[in-house]
């Protein structure tokens, strides 16, 4: 089965477009990943599938067609967005962003006990637990980012670029994380820069250009693809 | 001291007043980044409300002012839906305007309504108390612990409940709200409508205290709450009650030792001063802070 199909979908600011007719479909439980240089139109195409944009075109999602629901419902779908930039609040404690997080979960005792789950995963986030998020570093606020998304119990997670602005470590630290969460059983739209750590844990990838998809295989046939390794992995 | 002691009552009443209507509009900042204009009259329908309803059915004090708080609060949350929101991300200028136009329409609806100002019936039997040289009033004590108890439930919606996080949440960053999966025009328009329900409260009990009401008493009122909340901080919830007694204080002191027409000369001249040192006001943050 499918967990999103997306077909011809396009999205523009004002006369940009930034994204221009692009399909592709993501299957249940998988990582696919979707690389592109700067200015591509990755983070638009997430925007879009989150509801946060207008766009044309079809968004499928788990069979039914979301295009009328606004992004606050579509979370309800279980579709959760890790904005580009993260989106913590800075203002608000650690905590408060992660119960943000389950604000459509009804069953207090599964949130608490998520809450709980996300502390333990994260030990730096309970240590920061009590301090304004925005005090936090970079990666921790990765960390928070993807701690709150998981706190809707998502089926399908959007990524934005998890690694931008992070030591290699930390970096190792996101990826082994995400990968963790698909073994869980949550099917995750990475969105990446850095294409050789994106497609070494994807099953399968496209290559957005100037808003058009122009490639697209497994991880491992876009891994090896000559155009891809002069294009994206400096080889 | 026994008259300094008794300004200083005067001045905490006066400045629960402003402190209740500064918080509209610094709430409303919070989550829009606009000033609502309207909100003066917003706090004049507050008295009227109060006024009519009196009139007709003869309620406890505290009904009453559950009614009118409810009743500004669903008119702020009317503004908001039907004038505000699809200026949403028009230029910030248009939607003030529009605030200010939509204030001049309610004040002429309550004008053609009632064209000269009317007394204000009180709502119960004031008694004086006189504890050595001072003298204190039922009413005045209503005032200041019906505002305070207003400010210290807001306190905990803001500090404690979902609806306060998400307020705060709104406050950093509108456009990750969704995301999470709230309702971001929800939470405006119950924003919208606690804060107008203060102003309301606030139009409330100023009536008490000056029992003659008219359309226009919420100008000047309006105008010196706003700059208290920018004094304290526009967008900060504390700063707002902190501008409003500051402002209240400095009203009555200046009144009580000065000649009273040095009442406002001196007040504006201090909070310009403040605002001189501290150009977001006393708690305000610098907005690139946010970043
Ligand atoms: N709010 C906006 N207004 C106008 N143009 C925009 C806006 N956001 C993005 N664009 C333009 O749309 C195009 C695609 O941008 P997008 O952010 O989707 O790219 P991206 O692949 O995420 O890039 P990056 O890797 O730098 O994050 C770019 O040309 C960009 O300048
Ligand atoms: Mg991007």
């Amino acid at each position: 089965m499918n967990a999103l199909e997306v077909h011809d979908l396009t999205v523009a600011y004002g006369d940009i477009r930034a994204v221009k007719g692009i399909s592709f479909t993501v299957k249940q439980g998988e990582i696919f990943t979707l690389i592109g240089a700067n200015g591509a139109g990755k983070t638009s195409t997430l925007r879009a599938l989150s509801g946060m944009l207008k766009y044309g075109g079809k968004v499928v999602y788990q069979r039914a067609e979301i295009d009328g629901i606004a992004a606050d419902k579509r979370v309800g779908l279980g579709l959760a967005h890790v904005p580009e930039g993260r989106g913590i609040f800075g203002n608000l404690t650690v905590m408060e962003n992660l119960k943000l997080g389950a604000w459509l979960r009804k069953d207090k005792a599964g949130v608490a006990e998520d809450l709980e789950r996300g502390l333990t995963a994260f030990p730096r986030l309970r240590e920061r637990k009590d301090q304004a998020a925005g005090t936090l570093s970079g990666g921790e606020q990765q960390m928070l980012a993807v701690a709150r998304a998981l706190m809707s119990r998502p089926k399908t997670l959007l990524l934005d670029e998890p690694s931008m602005g992070l030591a290699p470590k930390l970096v190792q630290d996101i990826y082994r994380v995400v990968r963790e969460i698909n073994a869980q059983g949550v099917t995750i739209v990475l969105v990446e820069q850095n294409a050789n750590l994106a497609l070494k844990i994807a099953h399968s990838a496209a290559v957005l250009e100037t808003g058009s998809i122009s490639l697209a295989g497994t991880g491992a046939e876009l891994l090896s693809d000559p155009r891809v390794q002069a294009a994206y992995l400096g080889a | 001291m026994d008259y300094f002691a008794q300004q200083a009552i005067n001045a905490i009443q006066q400045g629960s007043i402003y402190a209740l209507i500064a918080l509209g509009y610094s709430m409303v900042y919070g989550v829009l980044t606009m000033i609502n204009f309207a909100h003066g009259d917003l706090f004049m329908v507050g008295a009227f409300a109060c006024l009519l309803i009196a009139s007709f059915f003869p309620l406890p004090f505290i009904v009453i002012l559950i009614l009118v708080m409810l009743a500004t609060g669903f008119l702020g949350a009317l503004l908001e839906r039907l004038a505000y929101r699809p200026l949403r991300n028009a230029p910030r200028v248009s939607a003030i305007i529009t605030a200010l136009g939509c204030g001049l329409v309610i004040e002429n609806v309550v004008l053609s309504l009632s064209p000269y100002a009317k007394p204000m019936p009180p709502l119960f039997t004031v008694t004086g108390y006189h504890i050595g040289g001072l003298s204190v009033s039922t009413l005045q004590l209503m005032i200041i612990g019906v505002s305070i108890a207003l400010m210290l439930g807001l306190d905990f919606l803001i500090r404690r409940t979902s609806f306060g996080m998400a307020m705060r949440a709104i406050s950093f960053d509108a456009k990750t709200v969704p995301l999470l999966g709230i309702p971001l025009n929800r939470i405006i328009s119950v924003t919208f409508l606690i804060g107008a329900g203060l102003g309301g409260a606030a139009g409330m009990l100023y009536g008490q205290a000056y029992p003659v009401i008219a359309a226009s008493m919420g100008i000047l009122v309006g105008w010196k709450a706003f700059v208290a909340a920018v004094v304290g901080g526009i967008g900060s919830i504390r700063g707002a009650v902190l501008g409003g007694y500051i402002l209240g204080t400095v009203e009555v002191m200046t009144v009580a030792f000065l000649p009273s027409t040095y009442r406002d000369l001196v007040a504006y001249s201090l909070l310009l001063v403040i605002l001189i040192f501290k150009p977001y006001g006393l708690l305000g943050k610098a907005p690139n802070q946010k970043v």
